[in-house]
């Protein structure tokens, strides 16, 4: 049952194959068994699994249930969920459980969809590896030498290891595209405003975005469909229409227009990852598409600009973890000060202290216009870039990541070369544009991604894009060699 | 030397919004501690905040009532600070982008002559909790009920003189906001707080001196005390060849005494950035126009109007209507006994007298405008004199029902039957050989004044109920024909 797409379960549930009660069960035995090897789940919630699978089996024989009702999902430990503990990879949250769902949580429990558990995460979303996280790193299903790349490491393992069919994610910076680059699968993170942030731990707010982790472009649209909602909750949230995913995957891409920033095929890209992206780009155009160089010409800006504001947006998100409403509190504080500074500096990790110190300074008096400021000049053109390219191109081609998912500790010691991971996906974020990524091939026996960018609101586009790539290539359909 | 005195002020104003700015929590005051903090207020992870639209409409009546622009965009910021009443670590507040720029309001001097006090910009943000110091054994408790309750802050140019002006601004900011009814006006519940900033200088200079801030004041005459100290202090400091240092102050009201709180150089680092999580708001011309459209009466437009309609003096005038509630008492009033002179007269005299002295305000005012205007109409018609009228009105006070239901119980009425009165003063007259002797021999001139003296023993003898009027002519008849 665990080699099945959400696609491929939706119709063995109504077609009795199985319950949910055993594709749940099923799934919660190969978590107890196998993710001792990955450590992609911080929480297993059998109990409400059970409950909610053997109420999801109740509705699909009534008839009329919605399309996940009894698909078991697994959702990235940012999200809260109403009485299970949320700890967004923190000590800091280790004993934290919400009295709410996430608007993104409950659009699944509305739906009936299965919760199994919640998944492993760098530190409140910071970092490109899942190295930071309190509950240990994730490792790579292809490789557990390697890391599954981050922050939503956790989901991409335990859908790579066939822990879970599907799985929520967040993308502040690249952190669900560059996890599935890594770990092979189909990441989509939507346009800024198409999911509801409500009940999403906030990294840096004016960038993160819920999104899915699946095998397949199908998988995501199906997951999308529930997942995006306007939701009065949000004031950042779009009231705009939200089409059927799924209802526009089958169209042909005769006349489809591919640019293709050659600012994405510098230095410090893998040649054989740049020659997979090429060949995919090239399969696009078997498909009808025509392709173009473009470019963009503010690039090499974004990794600087958003190292400003996601820092100084954090700097403010995280004061609220202050050891005195919730959370951790230090032992026997002996005045405020000393609660503040022992709290905080016992339960961030370093890397969550760092940004917050980058982004304090770099909002502080004297120097906000040079830096605050500046970066949100240059993400203004990063934005313009994105706009004039596409009154020339509907989608945007390029690599997801540089290379190959890297061995643990490669880059532990050296941020920078960590904040370059997210090179080629940051740009997006700070344009507000949806991505997606998708498997395009293998190096060093190591799966490598094609990103997607599309205009505000075209996921449909960017699915339908996905969905006729993998009609017609198997990468899609590679499994990690090592697991069951 | 003689010197000048620079004032500003900066003045928070809680707006009278069912719910909070950002949460759906009530704002109602006075619940018991952290009843009234929802997920949003006690910031939990993953809240964001929902803008209330009425905070929006109550910041633009007020822009519109002292005549400001109106930031068509208007952009919410975090000031970043650590404090355990502020549950996200930041306060939402506005810098760069206020809804309500430059305006103006006028204020009445001493002398009759009105004065304009500059408005450099009103911008919305949430209020903090409150921190209790006391009661906690050496800990503090944190009661989140006020977090998030809606402000106006406005912050004044350095336009006043003197306390006394500063004092009538903020008076008049209090009978403004009252008025739009975007704020209940309760100073002891902490509804209007203010900051006033003072510095002093050598009459005639061009140039400020360093300014002190003094926060937190919830009194006029807190301010009034805290302004004079503060003045006299900075003086005494100059002129003993000292320099007066720029830093926050705290008022004590019951000592009378003020401290530092802290200096400039410890001043917060706040650092200021738009809100990702608020997106600016605009403002359509339609949206404020129909605002515009709905503004109540204004208390200077009220005061013309009780000149016009009710022949006040300026003075009664700005007194009755500079507060809403007092304004629809006083006309609910004169509606009841067509008497607009009596009417103001118990206003501003009995009733106002009575609620100061019980600490009430008028809106929970023991008599009500139509039992004081039966009160009024047994003063026109004679049935009782203003003397009885004032002990009816105490009964009134207490609860007692209707001045008619009172005068009738306790027999209060005016005794007006001549024939009665007639004797009485004869009895009196009889009983007084020596007060007649005096007044016969005293001077035509001094009569007048020496016949008030049997007054006296005449409403003795009534127990008050004489009718003065009647009594004063029955006695003036007897006693002239002694003479």
């Amino acid at each position: 049952m665990h080699t099945l797409t959400i696609a491929e379960q939706i119709k063995g549930l109504r077609n009795k194959d199985y319950s949910s009660r055993e594709l749940t069960r099923h799934y919660l035995d190969r978590i107890a068994r196998l993710d001792a090897n990955y450590n992609s789940f911080v929480t297993v919630t059998e109990a409400i699994a059970l409950n909610q699978a053997e109420a999801a089996d109740a509705r699909l024989a009534a008839g009329n249930a919605p399309a996940l009702c009894g698909i078991p999902l697994a959702h990235k430990d940012i999200f809260c969920t109403a009485g299970v503990r949320t700890s967004c990879g923190s000590k800091m949250l280790d004993n934290f459980i919400a009295p709410y769902d996430a608007t993104v949580v409950a659009n699944y429990r509305r739906d009936g969809a299965v919760m199994l558990g919640k998944v492993n995460m760098d530190e409140f979303a910071m970092g490109s590896s899942n190295e930071t996280s309190y509950y240990g790193p994730v490792k790579n299903p292809w490789d557990t030498r390697c890391v599954p790349g981050g922050s939503s490491g956790g989901s991409a393992a335990a859908v790579a290891a066939h822990l879970a069919p599907g799985a929520t994610a967040t993308d502040t910076g690249g952190s669900i595209r560059q996890p599935a680059s890594l770990c092979g699968l189909t990441g989509l993170k939507p346009t800024y405003g198409r999911v509801s942030r409500w009940g999403m731990i906030a990294f840096a707010s004016s960038l993160d975005q819920a999104g899915t982790l699946t095998r397949t472009a199908e998988d995501s649209a199906i997951m999308l469909n529930v997942m995006a909602s306007y939701d009065a909750k949000d004031s950042t949230c779009v009231d705009a229409a939200i089409p059927d995913y799924t209802a526009t995957l089958d169209r042909r891409l005769d006349g489809l227009k591919i640019g293709v920033p050659k600012e994405y095929f510098g230095e410090g890209l893998h040649p054989e990852v740049a020659a997979h992206v090429q060949a995919a780009i090239a399969e696009y155009q078997k498909l009808g598409a025509s392709v173009r160089e473009i470019s963009l010409p503010h690039t090499h800006l974004a990794v600087p600009a958003y190292y400003v504001i996601a820092p100084a947006e954090c700097s403010a998100n995280l004061s609220r973890f202050d050891g005195v409403r919730y959370g951790y509190r230090c032992e026997d504080p002996k005045d405020l000060d000393d609660l503040y500074r022992r709290s905080r500096g016992e339960a961030f990790g370093d890397e969550v202290k760092r940004r917050i110190l980058v982004g304090a300074y770099a909002l502080s008096a004297g120097y906000y216009d040079a830096y605050y400021r500046k970066a949100q000049q240059v993400r203004r053109l990063i934005k313009q870039d994105f706009v004039e390219a596409f009154t020339e191109v509907d989608v945007i081609m390029g690599p997801t990541a540089t290379a190959p998912a890297f061995e643990f500790g490669a880059k532990g010691n050296d941020p920078v070369a960590m904040y370059l991971e997210d090179i080629y996906t940051i740009a997006t974020n700070l344009a507000g544009l949806p991505g997606l990524s998708i498997p395009c091939g293998l190096v060093d026996n190591k799966p490598v991604g094609l990103q997607l960018i599309g205009n505000y609101f075209a996921e449909a586009e960017l699915l339908n894009a996905a969905h006729q790539f993998q009609l017609a290539t198997d990468h899609h359909q590679l499994a990690a060699p090592g697991i069951e | 030397m003689e010197w000048e005195t620079v004032i500003g002020l900066e003045v928070h104003v809680q707006l009278a919004t069912n719910s909070k700015i950002f949460s759906g929590a009530s704002t109602a005051y006075g619940a018991a501690p952290n009843t009234q903090a929802c997920a949003i207020d006690l910031a939990l992870p993953g809240t964001l905040p929902s803008p209330n639209e009425q905070a929006f409409r109550y910041a633009i009546m007020f822009g519109l009532a002292i005549d400001a622009e109106i930031g068509k965009r208007s952009v919410f910021e975090r000031k970043n600070y650590f404090y355990p009443d502020l549950p996200k670590g930041y306060q939402t507040t506005q810098l760069e982008s206020p809804i309500v720029g430059r305006g103006h309001v006028e204020i009445l001097l001493a002398d009759g002559s009105s004065k304009s006090i500059r408005i450099h910009h009103a911008h919305l943000e949430e209020d903090a909790g409150k921190s209790l110091h006391e009661d906690f054994h050496g800990m503090s408790g944190i009661d989140l009920n006020r977090a998030g309750t809606p402000l106006i802050e406005i912050v004044s140019e350095p336009d006043m003189r003197n306390s006394a002006e500063a004092v009538a601004f903020a008076r008049k900011l209090h009978s403004i906001v009252t008025s739009l009814g975007i704020c209940d006006g309760e100073m002891s519940q902490g509804s209007m707080r203010f900051d006033v900033n003072v510095s002093v200088r050598p009459k005639g200079s061009e140039e400020f001196g360093t300014r002190t801030e003094t926060k937190n004041l919830n009194s006029f005459k807190f301010m009034e005390e805290a302004i004079a100290l503060e003045v006299e202090r900075q003086i005494e400091l100059i002129e003993d060849g000292g320099k007066v240092i720029q830093e926050t102050r705290l008022y004590n009201g019951d000592t009378r005494t003020a401290r530092s709180m802290r200096s400039k150089e410890e001043a917060n680092d706040y650092r200021y950035f738009p809100c990702p999580d608020l997106l600016p708001v605009v403002f359509e011309d339609d949206y404020i126009d129909s605002i515009r459209q709905q503004l109540p009466e204004l208390p200077d437009a009220r005061q013309q109007r009780f000149m016009d309609s009710y022949k006040l003096s300026a003075y009664d005038a700005d007194i009755l209507s500079a507060d809403a509630d007092t304004a629809r008492f006083f006309e609910a009033t004169v509606a009841a006994c067509q008497d607009a002179k009596l009417a103001a007269n118990w206003v501003m005299g009995e009733v106002s007298a009575h609620l100061n002295n019980d600490e009430k305000s008028i809106r929970d005012c023991p008599v009500s405008a139509e039992h004081l205007a039966g009160l009024i109409n047994r003063i026109k018609d004679n049935t009782i004199s203003n003397k009885i009228a004032k002990q009816v009105f105490e009964s009134m006070w207490q609860g007692e029902c209707d001045a008619d239901t009172i005068i009738e119980a306790k027999g209060l009425k005016q005794m007006s039957d001549s024939g009665e009165l007639e004797k009485i003063v004869a009895d009196v007259i009889a009983a007084n050989p020596a007060m007649v002797e005096d007044w016969l021999a005293a001077d035509e001139s001094k009569r007048k004044k020496k016949m008030g003296g049997f007054m006296g023993p005449i409403m003795k003898a009534t127990k008050g109920q004489a009718n003065p009027g009647l009594a004063n002519q029955i006695l003036s008849k007897k006693l002239n024909a002694l003479l």
